[in-house]
């Protein structure tokens, strides 16, 4: 159940295509469902624009906090693996900033799975968007 | 004693101050750590407090070498 922090641009599908190529050696035949999220930056957010966008987190913390969601994620649902990927640093908009990705046997595990790792990550993990907008730099002050 | 202490985002710039090493007594709480550093009787109701990584209530008490950390609401995803 990696959870994988990244300073520079990814690209979700193509780690989702790596990460199932080791599956494929360890778990062929198990899955039969696989959830995808893949959070990407917007350029405008509620009534304003956003130009570019930085993410802060506190490392460290980040890892524990989303290695304990995955975990609780599996202790709910029969999950087979989740990878979890999510962007720090200097962003910009169509940028991919989080990649949730849960393998199961059914689909309805990985749905839920996946929704419930995303919702607590948002609620939980120690990241923090400071935007860039015509009228000056803004932290985003909570989480809709 | 002695412990670390982060702020983190909009807390950090407010505060101008990133991470600092104190002195500390027994029996300090996580409270007493921010009425220390940033002069303020109360914490905000909306400042979220982690020690050594995991989140925790203002009235737990720290201990020597832990790491202390106070930021804002997340706003990852």
């Amino acid at each position: 159940m990696p959870v994988w922090i990244r300073a520079n641009h990814f690209d979700p599908l193509e780690l989702i295509q790596q990460y199932q190529i080791q599956l494929e050696n360890k778990k062929k035949g198990q899955y039969g469902a696989t959830a995808i999220f893949i959070g990407t930056m917007r350029d405008f957010n509620e009534d304003r624009r956003v130009t570019a966008m930085t993410l802060e987190h506190y490392p460290g913390m980040t890892e524990v906090a989303l290695e304990a969601i995955c975990e609780e994620a599996k202790q709910k649902w029969p999950v087979l693996e989740v990878l979890v990927v999510h962007r720090v640093g200097a962003i910009k908009p169509s940028d991919s900033i989080v990649l949730v990705a849960v393998w199961s046997a059914h689909r309805a595990e990985a749905y839920e799975a996946n929704r419930y790792i995303m919702e607590a990550l948002k609620s939980k993990a120690p990241f923090w968007k400071k935007e860039a907008t015509p009228n000056g730099d803004k932290w985003v002050s909570k989480n809709t | 004693m002695a412990i670390t202490v982060k702020f983190f985002a909009r807390l950090r710039e407010e505060l101008n101050i990133d991470e600092e090493r104190i002195d500390a007594q027994a029996g300090l709480t996580a409270l007493h750590v921010w009425q220390k550093l940033t002069g303020q009787t109360s914490l905000p109701a909306q400042i979220l407090i982690a020690v050594n990584h995991e989140y925790v209530k203002e009235s737990v008490t720290v201990n020597d070498n832990d790491e202390v950390a106070f930021f804002p609401p997340v706003t990852g995803g």
